[in-house]
């Protein structure tokens, strides 16, 4: 530590810190635009000039480390002089219509200026004009506003991973831009918006829909993966206009994915539900609230059989919500509920851990030294997660991934496995047999039989040293591998790998609030009954429920045909079932096909309500959008079943109730927001071998980005990226000759008795004798389940 | 896609290139990009184009704004066609001072051309650029890889007729 004084106070700072991180430390403002603390340091705009004693010049605050006993002033005649000239020469070239700017208001120019700047400019030439740039349907640009900070191209190099934008010709021509004309297709791309300090980057689908200062500020939760998130959700009356993110430097530091930013556009969506609509002699009415309600549950009390009720929920709505359906469904007597849903191995479920998460937390994982992901499109799943892999990848960690599709990684990755997922289970026996040779502990039973006649690479001997040598390393299972048939084996054997390489095993887990699930009891196979104890039940999951085709459903906050791993198999399901609501925010002629009653239940962001993250994290929020029509929190709408049903603890005032009772019976104080993390290692229980050799064609299905839940699904913008191109057939060029097939050629993809239109796009990162048809797109809608064999047939 | 965009720089280029590579450390291949930009340039008769520049980047393992950048930075790089003889005009102050201006009315006036344009026969193209390093030779041109310098106008005359 050393001691320096700023404007005549002491300040402690550490040695090598910057004089700018230092008076940030110590409340000491210093204009700036080109630094960012999340950022490397460019000193190029020079607003930061301060006076530093003894020095010949003013000197950038941002670039000049502290020294002991250093004398600063950032405030004197000197340093105010040298800020006020830097100002003069910004605005040379900078437009001075602020009121036609978007970033009016809120721009760090404009507030500057005024700070630090002249009343008046001795400059009288003429002022340089660059064309604006398409870069892709989420970024506006404006480039004449461009001061020449290089956030945006720092964050692309440093952040994203991509450097896409650039800093072309010098002098006066020196423009910011992709030089081709190109789209930004980075993942994270809209973070720059957060970043530009003026008005050159807005977002294209918020601006001029607001001043800055009619937005109120919602402090928020992006809803859209496991992660967590924190963003602030802006609002002009009661309508979300725009989301930025919110610094947590535990879970996402500064940035936001494209996803959380932009999803919002899908809650203006034309089909949303804004009344209760009952289906009478097939045709479909406008019911209240009070009629909708008992006709839903006389038509469930009607079922006498309740083991003959299937509930399935999306595991992307509040814990709130998750609690009181399972205690609504239990509460009448049954346990078929299941949040799990593309899931299609269950094998191992009374196995699972309290919550399957990342066993850390989200910020530890950009100091890990090693990690292997076993099916997981970890960038493209969870970006923020894939930032913070980019961040330990960085700082040397080695990364590998064990995957079906060689995706592309925005670091350096150490080894990658492609493998089809057939062959997942003998690629991950092979991975075991080099743990078990360098473990000193004794094989578990079965292990050295199962791996006896698998052949061993150096590559797969580098990956599992790496792992072992590492102080802190990971084994990642993603949601690609917890979405395949044999999932539970492939599990058991990851387990062990990352028992007999002291890693972490950890969880990427499907939407927003797996753990909230979880921890909620949510489940089929357990229900929670008392301070954190869990009781096994008998219930059934997603996949027998649809298979046995049971009397009555109750679908909440899914699509069927989008949502689940085999849509068709479910599709069938509800059109044999006697009675299914659908509590669902939106309305379609799907959800209509297959409900009797739908229910219109709020969207996260207009409910109060908590998610759960993948570190078992508990972030409360409020509601921060209007509710649409009559559409209800859903918390709400299940506290009225509750008590139509006549059960007993359904008295909530508010969604806190609801969360204390839920942490109280976790053993939990209700002032406490974290889940403590077990251990997610599992007891060894020798899987079965399985073996693979099949020359059948096998699908490979990964829920795309933007694909991932109903409101994602509406966001018109992220639609039109780069990344939501997904409704083709990818297979490489070896399979495109085997089959005859070309590019953009269009098919019929047929899966036992299911077609789909598809068309073909030749990838030679997909494995061999494989298709990548990704689920929840439209053509996936009419097919069965995600990895079962395919057929492609010209059409 | 980077497979074939490499063929676009031919063997004798990439002799050159490697030469350049083999300069800095293994690491740092990007560190021999302007070599490489106008070994390529040379070989396309005296510009780039923007498929050349993605061959350079996927030769050097480059993001490809990155190569952009450096190509759009230096004068010496062009981005349009040439004529077979670039004529850069030294017009900053000690040329200035000592007759550049003369020397540009002269070039113009002689291939009725303006600054920056190319000779309806494409031989040559004039280009006005900052200080070249030669001012005890003022004013100066630089045609190839020479300097022409002490000029005036008849000097000019001799040395078109030659490059004819």
């Amino acid at each position: 530590m050393v001691t320096i004084e700023i404007n005549g106070q002491q300040v402690e700072a550490e040695q090598g810190q910057m004089l700018i991180e230092a008076a940030d430390k110590a409340g000491i403002a210093i204009p700036r635009f080109c630094y960012h603390k999340n950022l490397s340091i460019s000193a190029s705009c020079r607003m930061c000039l301060v006076e530093v004693e003894k020095a010949p010049k003013p000197m950038p605050a941002c670039a000049t480390p502290v020294a002991d006993g250093m004398v600063v002033n950032t405030k004197s005649t000197y340093a105010l002089a040298a800020q006020k000239s830097v100002m003069e020469f910004l605005l040379i070239n900078h437009p001075l219509d602020c009121p036609v700017c978007d970033q009016g208001g809120e721009c760090d120019l404009q507030e500057f200026s005024i700070g630090y700047g002249s009343d008046k400019s001795q400059y009288a030439e003429i002022k340089r004009v660059v064309k604006d740039k398409d870069i892709g349907p989420l970024i506006a640009t404006e480039l004449t506003r461009c001061i020449h900070c290089t956030r945006c191209v720092r964050f692309g190099q440093e952040i994203a991973g991509m450097r896409e934008l650039g800093a072309t010709g010098r002098g006066d021509w020196m423009e910011i831009g992709t030089y081709i004309e190109k789209s930004i297709d980075s993942e994270l791309s809209g973070n720059i918006i957060d970043l530009c300090p003026v008005g050159a980057l807005t977002s294209k689908v918020s601006r001029f829909t607001y001043r800055v200062w009619e937005l109120a500020n919602n402090d928020s939760i992006s809803a859209h993966d496991c992660i967590g998130s924190n963003c602030n959700a802006q609002t002009k009356n009661g309508e979300i206009k725009r989301v930025i993110s919110r610094q947590n430097d535990s879970i996402n530091d500064a940035w936001i994915s494209d996803r959380d930013r932009y999803s919002f556009e899908g809650l203006q969506s034309d089909d949303r539900l804004t009344k209760p609509m009952i289906k009478k002699d097939g045709a479909w009415t406008e019911a209240s609230w009070d009629d909708a309600l008992q006709f839903a549950v006389n038509s469930l009390k009607d079922i006498k059989d309740k083991s003959q009720i299937g509930t399935v929920c999306s595991p992307s709505v509040t814990t709130e919500e998750m609690y009181l359906l399972q205690k609504v469904m239990r509460g009448i007597g049954s346990n078929n509920i299941d949040h799990r849903l593309r899931q299609s191995d269950f094998r191992g479920q009374d196995q699972d851990p309290l919550f399957p998460g990342l066993g850390m937390s989200v910020a530890d994982v950009a100091a890990q030294q090693a990690a292997i992901l076993i099916g997981s499109n970890v960038r493209k799943e969870q970006p923020i997660m894939g930032h913070q892999l980019r961040q330990a990848s960085l700082k040397g960690a080695k990364i590998s991934f064990v995957n079906p599709v060689s995706f592309d990684a925005n670091f350096n990755v150490a080894h990658e496995f492609t493998i089809a997922p057939s062959q997942m289970f003998k690629e991950l026996k092979v991975l075991a047999k080099v743990a078990l040779e360098n473990s000193s502990a004794g094989a578990p039973e079965g292990l050295a039989a199962l791996v006896s006649s698998v052949k061993v690479t150096d590559e797969h001997k580098q990956c599992i040293a790496e792992l072992s040598d590492a102080d802190n390393s990971m084994v990642i299972l993603g949601t690609i591998v917890q979405a395949m048939p044999n999932y539970s084996a492939m599990r058991i054997l990851a387990s062990y790998i990352a028992d007999a390489s002291n890693s972490t095993l950890s969880y990427l887990t499907p939407g927003a609030n797996t753990s909230g699930a979880y921890l909620s009891g949510l489940l089929p196979n357990r229900t929670q009954v008392a301070q954190g104890e869990f009781a096994n039940t008998d219930g059934l999951d997603t996949q027998a429920m649809f298979a046995q085709k049971l009397k009555a459903y109750i679908l909440y906050g899914i699509e069927v045909e989008r949502d689940l791993d085999n849509p068709v198999q479910a599709s069938q399901a509800l059109d044999n079932a006697d009675f299914v609501v659908s509590l669902s925010a939106f309305v379609t002629d799907a959800i209509k096909a297959g409900s009797d009653v739908i229910l219109p239940i709020s969207t996260i962001t207009e409910s109060s309500g908590t998610l759960i993250n993948v570190a078992g994290i508990w972030q409360s929020f409020n509601a921060v959008s209007k509710a649409k029509g009559l559409s209800k929190p859903g918390w709400k709408v299940l506290r009225v079943m509750g008590n139509l049903f006549n059960i007993d603890g359904f008295d909530y005032q508010s969604s806190e109730d609801v969360i204390n009772e839920l942490k109280s019976a976790l053993a939990l104080e209700n002032s406490q927001s974290e889940t403590s993390r077990a251990t997610n290692q599992l007891v060894w229980d020798c899987p079965e071998n399985i073996s693979a050799q099949t020359t059948d064609i096998q699908r490979i299905a990964e829920l795309s980005i933007y694909n991932v839940d109903a409101v994602t699904r509406r966001a018109t913008a992220l639609q039109k990226t780069q990344d939501a191109q997904v409704d083709v057939a990818k297979i490489n060029s070896a399979l495109a000759k085997k089959l005859k097939l070309e590019d953009a050629q269009a098919v019929t993809a047929k899966q036992a008795d299911n077609t789909a239109q598809v068309t073909i796009s030749i990838d030679n990162k997909i494995t061999d004798n494989c298709v990548y048809l990704s689920a929840g797109n439209v053509a996936a809608s009419s097919l069965g389940g995600g990895f079962d064999t395919i057929e492609l047939i010209p059409a | 896609m980077s497979e074939i965009n490499k063929d676009l720089i031919n063997a004798a280029s990439r002799v050159d290139i490697d030469q350049w590579v083999a300069k800095y450390p293994a690491d740092q291949k990007q560190s021999a990009v302007m070599a490489a930009l106008r070994i390529v340039q040379d070989q396309n008769g005296g510009w780039l184009t923007t498929e050349l520049m993605d061959a350079v980047a996927s030769y050097l393992d480059m993001d490809k704004i990155h190569v952009y950048e450096v190509a759009t930075f230096y004068s010496m790089y062009e981005h349009k066609p040439v004529g077979k003889h670039k004529i850069c005009v030294c017009t900053n102050i000690s040329c200035m001072v000592c007759g550049s201006g003369e020397i540009v009315d002269h070039l113009e006036d002689k291939l009725d051309v303006k600054m920056g344009g190319t000779t309806e026969d494409n031989r040559f193209t004039l280009k006005e650029v900052e200080c070249l390093g030669a001012c005890s030779g003022a004013p100066m041109i630089q045609i190839g890889e020479h300097y022409y310098e002490n000029l005036d106008a008849e000097k000019i005359d001799k040395i078109l007729e030659e490059l004819k």
